[in-house]
C-alpha cells in the first residue's frame, strides 16, 4: 500500500471499468433516457405516434377520473399486500422446516422450487383450469359428493384478485424459500448452540436472533417480491385477461392496452409515469435509510 | 474451394435480384387471419396474387387484431414496412396515413374505377383521407346478427323467436330447462359489440348515428338511449351464467345447444359451418336482431406502406388490383363467410344467412360501423365500460348510461 506513486483512482481496476461500459450505456441511454422521454411525452396528446403537442396535465386528470385505473390501483394494493405478506411468511416457514435437517431435503426443495421454472403465462393457464368451476377444483369436489360446494374465484368480481394471488404465490414462494434457506444456512452454528445452552426455545431463537441476523436476505427478497408486484401483467392476462368485466385489471395492463390497443400513447405514458412515481415513493425513503445510514455508521 | 462456391452462390442471387421486372417480386403481406376458415380464405388471395407472376409471402400474426395491430404499426413506424397489411377499415390506420407512411392508391383506384364498383359507397369513403384513397376494402363483416340454437328452443318447448323481444320473453323458459339464454364471452369487445348491435336494433339506425357519428352526448343521456340500456340490462341478466372467455367458445355453447343464442358478427357462421350445422335447420340467424334489418359495413381492408423499392411498389399495385378482382372476391368471401365489396359478383354458393345479408345490402340498408366512426381510444373506453356493466350486476342502468354519455361527450 506504500507505493511511491499513488495511481489515479479513475484507472484503478481498469478492466472492470471497461467491461461495465456497455451496461452503463444501456442503463443511462435505454433506462434513464427512455424514462425521461416517456415522462416528457406523458404531457402531450400523442395518439398513435408520439407528437410534441403539450396539453399540460390533461392525461393525468383523465387517468385519475377513469374507473378502470382506480380499480387497477386497488387491485395492485390488494395483490401487493397478499404476495408480500404471504410469500415472506410461507417462504420463511418452509425454509425453517427444511432447515431441520430432515431427510430428502433436496427432493422437497426441488418440488417447492419447481413452479418457479414455469413462466407466469403457463402458471396462469394452469390455474385458470384449476379454478374453472366446470373443470377444476369445484368440479372435482362436487363429483366427490359435496354438490353445493362452490369455488369459482376467477368468475366472481369481488374475489377474483385473490384467485390470481393464489397462482402468484404458488409460483413465487419456492424462490423465496430458497433465498431464505440460503440465509438460514449462513447463520453460524455456534449461535444455535449458544441459544440452546441458554435454554431459549426454538421459535424465540428464530424470531429474535436469526431473523434480525438475516436482514440482508430479507432486503433482497423484498426487492425481488416488490418488483414482481409492480410489473404483474402476464399472470392476469393468462388467467382472466382483466375480467370478469374490469374486476382484475392491473396498472401494467392499463398501460399496455392504452398505448397499443387504444392507440393513445399519451394516456399510456401518463399511467406508466404514475407507476414509476409510486415505485420512487417506496424506494427513495428506503434507499435513504439503507445507504445513507451505512455511511454514518 | 468453399469460398469460391459461396461467391458463386452470392453472384447468382445477386444476378437474380437484378434480373429486372420480369422476375417474380416477393411481397410480404401481414394479417391476423389464422383460424381454419380464415386461413383458407387467405390462401385464395395468395393463389390469385401468385398467378400474376408475383409471390405472396405470408405474414400471419396469431392472436387476433388486438395483438397483431401493435406489431404491424411498430413495423411500419420502425422503418421495416411490409408490402401490404390488413387493418379493419376505418380509423385504425388514420395516423399512419397522416404521417405519410402509407401509399396513395388514387391512381390505381381511378384506373380500376373503384368508386363505381365498390358497394356500399361508405366502404371506400373510409379509405379516403384528404381526397386520396389509401386502402382496398376486401370484405364486409357485419355485427348485426343474433344466432339461435334450434335445439335449445325445442328442448325448452318454446317457439323460435322472430326478434329480440320474443327472445327476451323466452328467456325464463330457457333458464328453466337449464340453458343459458344468451352467451356473451368474457372478453371486453364482445359485450361492447353486443351493446352496439342493441343500439342499432332497439334504438334504430338514426339513434346509432346520432350517438356514434354526431357524438350527441345529450341524446345519449336521453330517454331513447335509456330504452337501449334497458335492453342491455336484459342481455346481461340473460348472459350471467356464461363462464367462457373467447367468442368461439360462446358460439360453441350455441352450437351444442347449451345456450339459446349469441349476438355476434357473421364470422360466427364459420364456426357453425365447421361444426357441420345447417342454417335454418340447426341454427337460425336474425339480422338486426329481427327488429331493424341493417348491415353495418365494417370489415377488412388492405393498406400499402410507402416503399422505396420500385419493383415492390409495382407489385403493390398488382396486389391492389387483384384484391378487387371479381373472381378473387367470390373465392375469398365464400371461404371467409363475409360479403363481397362489389355488387356485380355472383354468389350462388352462399348459404341462407349470407343470402339474407346480401338482400339487405342490395336494399341499401347499411350503417357505418364503430371502427369507421370513432377513434380506437374512444372504443377502448367504451369496451371498458361495457365489460364492467356486463360483469357487475350491481352497476345500475342509470349509472352506466351517465358514464356512457360522458364518454360520448369526450369522444373523438
Amino acid at each position: 500500500m506504500s507505493k511511491s506513486e499513488r495511481p489515479n483512482p479513475l484507472f484503478r481496476n481498469l478492466n472492470a471499468k471497461v467491461a461495465s461500459i456497455p451496461m452503463i450505456l444501456t442503463a443511462s441511454v435505454v433506462f434513464v433516457g427512455g424514462t425521461l422521454w416517456t415522462v416528457l411525452y406523458s404531457f402531450t396528446n400523442s395518439k398513435l405516434l408520439p407528437r410534441l403537442n403539450f396539453v399540460g396535465l390533461d392525461q393525468y386528470y383523465r387517468l385519475w377520473a377513469t374507473p378502470r385505473w382506480l380499480v387497477s390501483i386497488e387491485n395492485l394494493l390488494i395483490y401487493g399486500a397478499i404476495s408480500l405478506v404471504f410469500s415472506l411468511v410461507i417462504g420463511f416457514l418452509l425454509a425453517a422446516l427444511l432447515d431441520q435437517k430432515i431427510r430428502f431435503e433436496d427432493t422437497f426443495r426441488t418440488i417447492f422450487l419447481y413452479p418457479f421454472a414455469l413462466s407466469f403465462i403457463v402458471t396462469g393457464l394452469v390455474w385458470q383450469w384449476l379454478l374453472n368451476p366446470d373443470f377444476g377444483i369445484q368440479h372435482v369436489v362436487r363429483d366427490l359428493g359435496w354438490t353445493s360446494f362452490s369455488f369459482d374465484p376467477l368468475y366472481n368480481s369481488s374475489i377474483v384478485i385473490y384467485g390470481i394471488s393464489i397462482a402468484a404465490l404458488w409460483q413465487g414462494t419456492g424462490l423465496i424459500m430458497c433465498l431464505m434457506l440460503a440465509g438460514l444456512r449462513g447463520i453460524d452454528e455456534d449461535i444455535w448452540k449458544a441459544a440452546r445452552v441458554d435454554g431459549i426455545p426454538m421459535w424465540k431463537t428464530y424470531l429474535f436472533i436469526v431473523i434480525p441476523m438475516m436482514r440482508p436476505v430479507f432486503i433482497t427478497t423484498l426487492v425481488i417480491i416488490a418488483s414482481g408486484i409492480v410489473k404483474v401483467y402476464d399472470l392476469v392476462v393468462a388467467q382472466t385477461s382483466g375480467g370478469p368485466g374490469i374486476a382484475s385489471e392491473v396498472p401494467a395492463k392499463y398501460v399496455y392496452d392504452y398505448m397499443f390497443f387504444a392507440q393513445n400513447l399519451g394516456q399510456g405514458f401518463a399511467a406508466s409515469t404514475m407507476m414509476l412515481l409510486s415505485v420512487v415513493i417506496v424506494i427513495v425513503p428506503w434507499a435513504y435509510l439503507e445507504f445513507g445510514g451505512k455511511k454514518r455508521g | 474451394m468453399r469460398y469460391k462456391l459461396l461467391t458463386a452462390a452470392f453472384a447468382a442471387t445477386a444476378a437474380l435480384q437484378f434480373a429486372g421486372p420480369a422476375a417474380a417480386t416477393d411481397l410480404e403481406v401481414t394479417h391476423w387471419w389464422t383460424s381454419g376458415g380464415e386461413a383458407a380464405a387467405v390462401a385464395e388471395l395468395a393463389k390469385a396474387f401468385d398467378a400474376t407472376g408475383n409471390h405472396w409471402v405470408d405474414g400471419a400474426i396469431a392472436g387476433s387484431g388486438g395483438t397483431a395491430r401493435p406489431i404491424m404499426i411498430s413495423r411500419i413506424t420502425g422503418g421495416d414496412p411490409m408490402g401490404a397489411t390488413q387493418f379493419n377499415h376505418g380509423r385504425q390506420a388514420e395516423e399512419l396515413v397522416q404521417a405519410g407512411l402509407m401509399r396513395d392508391l388514387t391512381d390505381v383506384a381511378t384506373k380500376g374505377k373503384w368508386t363505381e364498383i365498390v358497394r356500399p359507397k361508405s366502404l371506400l369513403d373510409s379509405c379516403i383521407i384528404d381526397g386520396k384513397i389509401y386502402c382496398v376494402p376486401v370484405n364486409i363483416h357485419s355485427w348485426q346478427w343474433l344466432w339461435l340454437s334450434n335445439e335449445a328452443f325445442a328442448k325448452a318447448g318454446v317457439p323460435m323467436p322472430k326478434d329480440w323481444n320474443e327472445f327476451v320473453a323466452a328467456a325464463p323458459a330457457l333458464e328453466k330447462a337449464g340453458i343459458i339464454p344468451l352467451a356473451v364471452g368474457g372478453q371486453a369487445w364482445q359485450s361492447s359489440g353486443a351493446f352496439d348491435v342493441l343500439l342499432a336494433a332497439v334504438g334504430g339506425s338514426d339513434a346509432f348515428l346520432k350517438v356514434y357519428k354526431d357524438k350527441d352526448a345529450k341524446f345519449a343521456a336521453g330517454p331513447e338511449i335509456a330504452k337501449v340500456f334497458k335492453a342491455a340490462d336484459d342481455a346481461r341478466k340473460m348472459a350471467k351464467n356464461t363462464n367462457v372467455q373467447d367468442w368461439n367458445q360462446a358460439t360453441n355453447l350455441v352450437i351444442t345447444g347449451k345456450a339459446g343464442g349469441q349476438i355476434m358478427g357473421d364470422w360466427a357462421q364459420g364456426e357453425f359451418q365447421v361444426a357441420g350445422k345447417v342454417a335454418g335447420k340447426d341454427y337460425t340467424c336474425l339480422p338486426g336482431l329481427g327488429l331493424n334489418e341493417v348491415i353495418a359495413t365494417g370489415g377488412d381492408a388492405f393498406y400499402f406502406p410507402l416503399l422505396k423499392d420500385a419493383d415492390k411498389s409495382k407489385a403493390q399495385e398488382v396486389l391492389a388490383e387483384t384484391l378487387l378482382d371479381p373472381k378473387t372476391q367470390v373465392a375469398f368471401n365464400l371461404k371467409k363467410g363475409s360479403l363481397p365489396v362489389r355488387g356485380d359478383v355472383d354468389l350462388n354458393a352462399a348459404n341462407d344467412c349470407m343470402k339474407k345479408g346480401l338482400a339487405i345490402l342490395a336494399k341499401g340498408a347499411v350503417i357505418p360501423w364503430t371502427d369507421q366512426l370513432m377513434s380506437q381510444d374512444t372504443q377502448k373506453q367504451k369496451e371498458d365500460l361495457f365489460a364492467e356493466f356486463f360483469a357487475k350486476p350491481d352497476m345500475t342502468v342509470e349509472e352506466a348510461q351517465k358514464r356512457f354519455a360522458d364518454l360520448i361527450a369526450a369522444a373523438d
